[in-house]
């Protein structure tokens, strides 16, 4: 690991003042990716900045009948809060599906979305990868891609994103608030917060180079049956192949996004009013146009399956 | 004072060890250490670990795990796979179950961290650990500290009514069943399979029946 120098943020100003004086400098929070990344020097930050003394752990009503999450909030309090487990429950239950009981006490909201991919050739050095070193070519397109992306993939890259957690967000519409170096706040939807590779894979997100995330809100609640169900080699303790997180109103009408499948959670508005004809409609429409791979087009028939299956429970 | 000028008094402000204006509080990082990019940088840390105060100057770079192991000898975590994989090195801090080995020590500032050595000794075990011996819940025994730890921080998560991936309705209160153990302690890998005996284990000092 490279050295690197410590400060304790106290207040959220001083720390993107701190990350604006040091170019290679990082927040961190949980530190579960940062610091796994980090054994490996796929991030080298000179200077670590802990943010986790700013106090934003707390989860709050919002004057329009939503929630306000602060980025510190804990994967296990985000899941355990009773307003979450409720009113927003496939929050809840991405949130369990995801890691396990010891990762979860320690891994953040906002570290949670920016987390980075599980790609096994962005995970090894040994191997070419655009998204670790810019220009040094995509290992898995010739390689293995089993577990990568069959939709919104470029020529340099076929990561997915690899939370639960932003797949629930998603379906809920949360928005990221932020504040940037110069201090200011802004609010990104979810939608528009996790980006496609393009020709830049190494960016995920449309935060700007020290910005630091607050919280996450959510719109009022929403109703409906709310379920995420995750399709993994193992039943626990593993990264999703296909995910779903759907609510379905009495109506038969409802709201999907997928994991596993895309560089972002993967929801396609346009296939929902799909989903009184069931499970292959919506992932035909929501699906057009994807690319997979000889390795992952599984995951085409397992999203219309895990779909199926999410809805049947919703009936149930 | 040129604007220039006052933004560099600033800057230095913040950057300055301990400067009391300042509001980004650096730990202690001796001059020399800063100097060169990839020279080691050290600071100072305080927690208390099995209820003795601990003192410790540190490479910033010390996990949680290699500070227990290698600086306090509590060799009772256990490193596995040092990325968060395998739970070998689960510890409590301030009450709650994390994995040592993807947490940097200087982080912990002020923490109070309960390792095996803690929960209890030869000849006065926690009952967790006495009803893994009872119950043979374990062969070699590596992943067994991680398991404890892990084991006894489960019960008071369930206790506290934190859900789990098991739990066909999150807005229930979760309850000891197999079912629940075996998905809250996913998290710790032991090689040997010894997870039925570890099951057994933990439903006896839950105070149920295997
Ligand atoms: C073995 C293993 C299995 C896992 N399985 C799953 C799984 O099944 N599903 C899943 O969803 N996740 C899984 N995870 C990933 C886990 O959820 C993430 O590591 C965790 O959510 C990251 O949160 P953190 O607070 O620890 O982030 P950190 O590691 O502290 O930070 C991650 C990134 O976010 C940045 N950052 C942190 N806070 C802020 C902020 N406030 N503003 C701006 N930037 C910030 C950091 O600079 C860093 O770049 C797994 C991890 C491991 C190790
Ligand atoms: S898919 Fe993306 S992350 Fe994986 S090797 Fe290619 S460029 Fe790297
Ligand atoms: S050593 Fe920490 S999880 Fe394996
Ligand atoms: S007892 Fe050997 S690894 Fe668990």
């Amino acid at each position: 690991m490279r050295a690197f120098s410590y400060e304790r943020a106290r207040d959220p100003q001083a720390a993107v003042a701190a990350m604006a004086r040091t170019p290679d400098a990082k927040f961190i929070a949980g530190g579960t990716n940062l610091l796994d990344l980090m054994k490996l020097e796929i991030e080298r930050p000179g200077r670590l900045i802990d943010v986790n003394g700013l106090g934003f752990d707390k989860i709050e009503a919002t004057a329009d009948g939503g929630l306000r999450i602060g980025a510190l909030v804990r994967n296990t309090d985000l899941a355990a809060d009773e307003r979450v487990r409720r009113d927003y429950g496939v929050l809840s239950r991405a949130l369990v599906a995801g890691a396990s009981g010891q990762l979860r006490n320690k891994a953040t909201t906002a570290g949670n979305l920016l987390q980075r991919t599980r790609c096994p050739y962005f995970y090894d050095p040994g191997q070419p990868c655009n998204k670790r070193q810019p220009g040094s070519g995509c290992g898995a397109l010739q390689g293995f891609s089993r577990q990568l992306a069959v939709i919104g993939g470029s020529e340099a890259c076929i990561a997915t994103h690899p939370s639960d957690m932003a797949v629930a967000m998603r379906v809920l519409d949360a928005s990221v608030e932020t504040l940037n170096p110069e201090g200011k706040a802004r609010r990104i939807p979810i939608a528009e917060f996790h980006r496609l590779p393009g020709d830049k894979p190494q960016i995920d997100t449309t935060l700007g180079r020290g910005e630091l995330i607050t919280a996450v809100t959510l719109p009022r609640p929403i109703g409906g049956v709310q379920v995420y169900r995750k399709v993994r080699d193992r039943a626990s303790y593993a990264f999703a192949l296909v995910s779903v997180a759907a609510v379905v109103q009495r109506d038969g009408s409802g709201r999907v996004a997928f994991g596993g499948v895309a560089h972002k959670p993967w929801r396609v508005e346009a296939a929902e009013p799909a989903m009184a004809s069931g499970a292959k409609a919506v992932v035909d429409r929501a699906f057009a146009g994807a690319k997979p791979r000889h390795d992952n087009a599984f995951k085409l028939l397992l999203a219309e399956r895990t779909l199926a299956a999410a809805m049947a429970e919703a009936r149930a | 004072m040129d604007a220039a000028h006052k933004l560099e008094i600033s800057r230095r402000g913040v950057l300055i060890v301990g400067a009391a204006a300042s509001a980004v509080a650096a730990p202690s990082v001796s001059e020399a250490q800063a100097a060169g990019a990839d020279a080691p940088v050290l600071a100072k840390v305080a927690f208390e670990v099995n209820g003795t105060r601990r003192e410790l100057e540190l490479d910033t770079r010390t996990t949680l795990l290699d500070a227990l192991r290698e600086n306090l000898n509590l060799t009772g975590s256990k490193k596995g796979c040092d990325h968060g994989q395998c739970g070998a090195c689960t510890v409590i801090v301030d009450g709650r179950r994390i994995n040592s080995c993807l947490t940097l020590a200087v982080m912990h500032e002020g923490g109070r961290i309960t390792t095996i050595e803690g929960l209890g000794q030869p000849g006065a075990l926690h009952p967790m650990q006495a009803a893994f011996v009872k119950h043979d819940g374990f062969q070699c025994g590596y992943c067994t500290p991680g398991q404890i730890c892990s084991a006894v921080a489960v019960l008071d998560e369930i206790k506290a009514g934190v859900p789990s991936h098991a739990g066909a309705d999150v807005t229930a209160a979760p309850q000891v069943t197999s079912d629940e153990l075996r998905e809250r302690m996913s998290g710790n890998i032991c090689r040997c399979g010894a997870y039925s005996n570890i099951i057994e284990a933990i439903t006896e000092v839950a105070g149920g029946n295997a």
